[in-house]
């Protein structure tokens, strides 16, 4: 058994060492929350990562939690880093903050040589948990807890907002700021605001007593932020469709996409209540099912309302015959993807980006679907309202490739902003007086030779424009044929469609130096995120790179000239096939051993280390090569 | 059979007060066998659309897969028509209701697409109390696959092909007023004094309305021994009122004499007059109506009629408590909450 006393680190010569030292590490380190899920940690751990976000120092934060809603481990990460590194970065960490006892023993083992683990002491710490290269922070806080309130819940949720204060004193935080904090987040509920200062002040106390502060990592307040905010994902493509006037909705709830919608439905409460009446600007259906959800948002988009559904692999598949119909009658929609570890129920808590094949292509037949690959919650924004622009000028469906991480995780990320001026694009939509000039109307008639004809609406005209929307083959007039020079122009007409598609969709973000290099990486959505670091990791290797992130499915030509213009080209995912590297294969004409994947499938997301070593492992294995050759000649 | 429908209208034919002919509520020439339940059916619906001078282009066709599916292209051309996936009419229907609720919604189902691989979704849209009227053209078999047989089918019956029903059968009707619709009724395609206005009550009806039709296939289950046959249907078809539709306009000038009469008020003013013949009837009453159809079957009847009607029900609609505005008529101005509110949302996050 270790005793108390020697938990603390002021009695420990080591620390004192340490700090003596005068060697800190400012702004560059990882805390990792050790909780157990239901207890109220996330919002106390939230509030951690807020605090350093004003202080002007970025940071990124990413839940890892489990399938279950009490009781099982759930562990929050949060990165500080002033070199605005905000994927994650892997290995082990700075500090571990150890609330969870079924977890313990695995979280003072993540504790990085020399670093610092704060643990409950209330209980006596086992012996077998003592590393001699860690400092061990005890602090009895469930008996400050027992002493200070007699509610059972106050007992369990004032327990993370003490070690949040006690944080605050180790790592040096701005109390004041913090405290600011809390008044902002309970703003209207005045009643919780000093019950909650008081943990803060508990905590802060404590530490400034009983340790000796800051730790040798700590906290310097920057201006590192400017205009960025501190959101996730979902919360982004939910305020996203509002923004692009969606009005109608199908959902089924389904981790880790629900918040999708929810923040949608809460978002619309507050801005789309008509004044006047009081009443909604939208309707929101929780279905059946997958199945019954995007056939809502089809239903809503064949009859001119801007629908959508959310959505996780499971409900992809489950929704794969609908995108289908919709593909071939010619109805757009959009659905947002935020993916989730396949296959099957797979890990439904766990970030992967394997869907890309099976949304590229969804649906029986000869299919294509429009993608979008957002990067980040201001993306996720942009690209949830852009995107029923695109459907409507399209006139197909528009599938938005989030994932867990993305959606769910907290990201710093550029504010949103919209330009009032920018006006909703209907594209091809026939109104009444268009519909009385019309000579002829024929649903599917390529007047303009793009592809895309002018749809109608129902009770638009009584007299014109009227047609039978069906998933059969069609001649040009909507009417059922299985005349194969009528297919064929159909589904021809289909495939220059999608050419026509390119000019409304998102160019890759492409970013190469004036002299190409001859390394270059290809990455998408989430998988950006350890790009900034992973460069300049490479560029102390001597690698230089060139670098383009895919915004959109169909390609661009972009993305052929790109893969030419360079000797090796690395594909960076997150799913154990190398699903991109297989899309760009098939639908360019690339050479496929130009194409090197690198990928990570463990359900975390992808860290810099990773993307590094691929590089690094193709060329040692080209030397390799080399030499055997060498020597073979 | 022909194959061309002839454009030729005789001059004199009966106009309604939108001036316009029988002949303008219909659709594309039927490709159903010679003497299908769904074309007698197909014509109910056009006498009912005619008679009471609906608008045909703010009526939209809704159906799923199946030769009843086909239907829609039959009937009303003006209108806009969505041959859905098998099955998920319901949700396309509910989608497309959310988008607008302007339009009179006309969805044709089979027993296939509703009871079996759309049961879900019919169970959800008459939770849902979705404005329209669905029909459901039930020949207790499988037309365009050839005669396999439906979950509708009677237990115990033999197909076509002579294969055994095993399993319990389904009925919709039972299944509708279980779960809330507010307004069930059942009828034969044969039979259009009763079916033509339970369609035009359907349709006047504010609310979820569900009609069963038994409609006989020809082809596939017109056998002796079907309980689905032409010849079957009539021997055991029973009803437990006589139901006439009153349109709003018209001067209500005598009361049915012979037997109890009840007049039931709908939404848009009309009324349906309900002549019961039996004591027991009573169209408030949704569990009495499932006892009686129960109680009927057990004796080898089909028991027909309108079964319930709860005229003061709510739609989706209000319950939802939706603009007044169709949502697909809403504009930019009252959709996007522009850059003024985005200051406020950026500092929550902040």
């Amino acid at each position: 058994m270790m005793t108390a006393k020697t938990s603390m680190l002021i009695d420990n010569p080591e620390s004192k060492d340490a700090t003596a030292k005068d060697n800190y590490q400012v702004n560059d380190f990882v805390v990792r929350f050790a909780n157990t899920n239901g207890t109220g940690s996330a919002s106390a751990n939230n509030m951690f990562a807020k605090a350093i976000l004003r202080m002007g120092i970025p940071v990124c934060a990413k839940n890892i939690f489990p399938s279950n809603i009490q009781g099982m481990p759930t562990w929050y990460e949060v990165r500080i880093s002033e070199k605005n590194y905000l994927g994650r970065r892997g290995g082990k960490s700075e500090m571990v903050v150890a609330m969870n006892a079924q977890s313990i023993e695995e979280d003072i083992q993540s504790v990085k040589s020399g670093g610092y683990v704060l643990y409950d002491s209330s209980k006596h710490l086992s012996d077998n948990l003592h590393r001699d290269d860690i400092h061990y922070l005890g602090m009895p806080i469930s008996s400050i807890c027992l002493k200070e309130y007699t509610d059972p819940r106050q007992r369990q949720l004032f327990k993370n907002v003490i070690y949040v204060g006690a944080l605050a004193a180790l790592l040096s935080m701005d109390f004041t700021l913090l405290k600011g904090l809390v008044r902002d987040q309970f703003k209207g509920k005045e009643k919780l605001i000093t019950p909650n200062i008081y943990a803060l002040e508990l905590g802060y106390q404590y530490a400034n007593e009983h340790f000796i502060c800051p730790l040798a990592i700590k906290v310097e307040a920057r201006d590192l932020v400017n205009n960025r905010i501190l959101v996730d994902g979902n919360t982004a493509s939910g305020l996203g469709a509002v923004y692009g006037g969606a009005t109608v909705v199908g959902w089924y709830p389904i981790t880790p996409s629900t918040s999708v919608i929810e923040k949608f439905a809460s978002y619309c409460h507050r801005l789309r209540i008509d004044p006047a009446s009081g009443k909604k600007n939208y309707a929101i259906v929780q279905a059946e099912d997958e199945l019954a959800a995007i056939g809502v948002a089809i239903g809503a988009g064949w009859n001119g309302a801007r629908a959508f559904t959310a959505t996780s692999g499971p409900g992809v598949s489950l929704m794969t015959e609908f995108l289908g119909l919709a593909y071939f009658t010619e109805i757009p929609m959009v659905l947002v993807n935020v993916q989730r570890a396949g296959p099957s129920t797979g890990m439904p808590t766990r970030t992967q980006q394997s869907d890309i094949l099976s949304c590229a292509y969804a649906s029986h037949g000869d299919t294509k679907q429009i993608l979008l690959f957002p990067d980040s919650p201001t993306e996720c924004f942009e690209m949830g309202a852009e995107a029923f622009d695109i459907a409507d000028l399209c006139q197909t469906p528009v599938i938005i490739m989030s994932d867990l991480d993305l959606g769910m995780n907290d990201h710093l990320t550029d504010e949103f902003q919209w330009q009032d001026d920018k006006a909703y694009q209907r594209g091809k939509l026939l109104d009444k007086e268009q519909l009385d000039e019309l000579k002829e109307f024929g649903r599917y008639l390529d007047v303009d030779g793009d592809g895309i004809c002018y749809r109608t609406l129902p009770g638009t005209h009584s007299e014109k424009g009227a047609y039978f929307n069906r998933g059969t083959s069609r001649d040009n007039y909507a009417r059922y044929t299985e005349k194969p020079k009528h297919y064929v122009e159909n589904v021809d007409r289909l495939t220059q469609k999608f050419v026509t598609a390119l000019n409304y969709l998102p160019k890759p973000a492409i970013v190469q130096g004036k002299k190409s290099a001859k390394v270059a990486l290809i990455y998408y959505g989430t998988t950006s995120h350890p790009i900034t670091e992973a460069i300049d990791e490479l560029s102390s290797h001597g690698i230089s790179v060139d670098t383009l992130r895919i915004r959109a499915f169909p390609f661009h030509d972009e993305i052929t000239q790109f893969i030419e213009k360079h000797q090796d080209v690395f594909v960076i995912e997150q799913n154990r096939d190398g699903q991109m590297k297989t899309l760009l294969v098939n639908e360019l004409q690339v050479d496929p051993k130009q194409l090197t994947s690198i990928i990570n499938y463990d359900g975390l997301p992808m860290t810099s280390y990773q993307v590094v070593q691929g590089v690094l492992s193709r060329f040692s294995d080209k030397e390799a090569a080399k030499q055997t050759k060498k020597k073979a000649g | 059979m022909s194959y061309v429908k002839s454009a030729f209208k005789h001059p004199r034919l009966p106009v309604n007060d939108l001036g316009l002919t029988y002949r303008d509520y219909e659709g594309a020439l039927s490709t159903l066998c010679a003497g299908c339940g769904h074309d007698a059916l197909t014509s109910a619906i056009i006498q009912a659309c005619h008679e009471l001078s609906i608008e045909p282009h703010k009526v939209a066709k809704l159906s799923g897969i199946g030769c009843s599916s086909k239907a829609p292209n039959y009937f009303l051309n003006k209108a806009h028509g969505f041959n859905s996936v098998h099955g998920r009419m319901p949700s396309v229907a509910t989608g497309a209701n959310m988008a607008n609720q302007d339009l009179l919604y006309l969805a044709m189902s089979g027993d296939g697409d509703s009871a079996s691989i759309g049961f879900g979704q019919f169970a959800h849209v008459v939770r849902r109390q979705l404005n329209m009227v669905y029909m459901v053209a039930n020949n207790g078999v499988y037309g365009l696959t050839k005669g396999q047989l439906a979950a509708t089918a009677d237990k115990g019956v033999k197909n076509k092909a002579g294969d055994l029903s095993l399993f319990t059968d389904i009925d919709l009707c039972v299944m509708a007023l279980q779960l809330g619709a507010s307004f069930v009724a059942r009828s034969f395609s044969g039979d259009k004094k009763q079916l033509v206005p339970l369609i035009k009550a359907a349709m006047s009806h504010k609310g979820f309305a569900f009609i069963d039709i038994i409609s006989p296939c020809v082809t596939f289950n017109n056998h002796n021994g079907s309980t689905r046959s032409y010849d079957y249907v009539h021997d055991h078809i029973t009803t437990a009122a006589v139901t006439d539709f009153v349109p709003v306009k018209t001067e209500i000038t005598s009361r049915s004499d012979s037997g109890e009469s009840e007049d039931v008020c709908l939404h848009d003013g009309s009324i349906m007059r309900i002549q019961k013949l039996s004591e027991n009837y009573d169209s408030s009453n949704a569990s009495k109506a499932i006892i009686d159809i129960e109680q009927h079957k057990a004796k080898g009847e089909i028991l027909t009629g309108l079964f319930y009607l709860e005229a003061t029900a709510s739609e989706f609609h209000e319950i939802n408590n939706t603009c007044d505005t169709p949502l697909n008529k809403l504009d930019q101005d009252a959709l996007c909450p522009g850059k003024r509110v985005l200051p406020g949302i950026n500092k929550s996050f902040r």
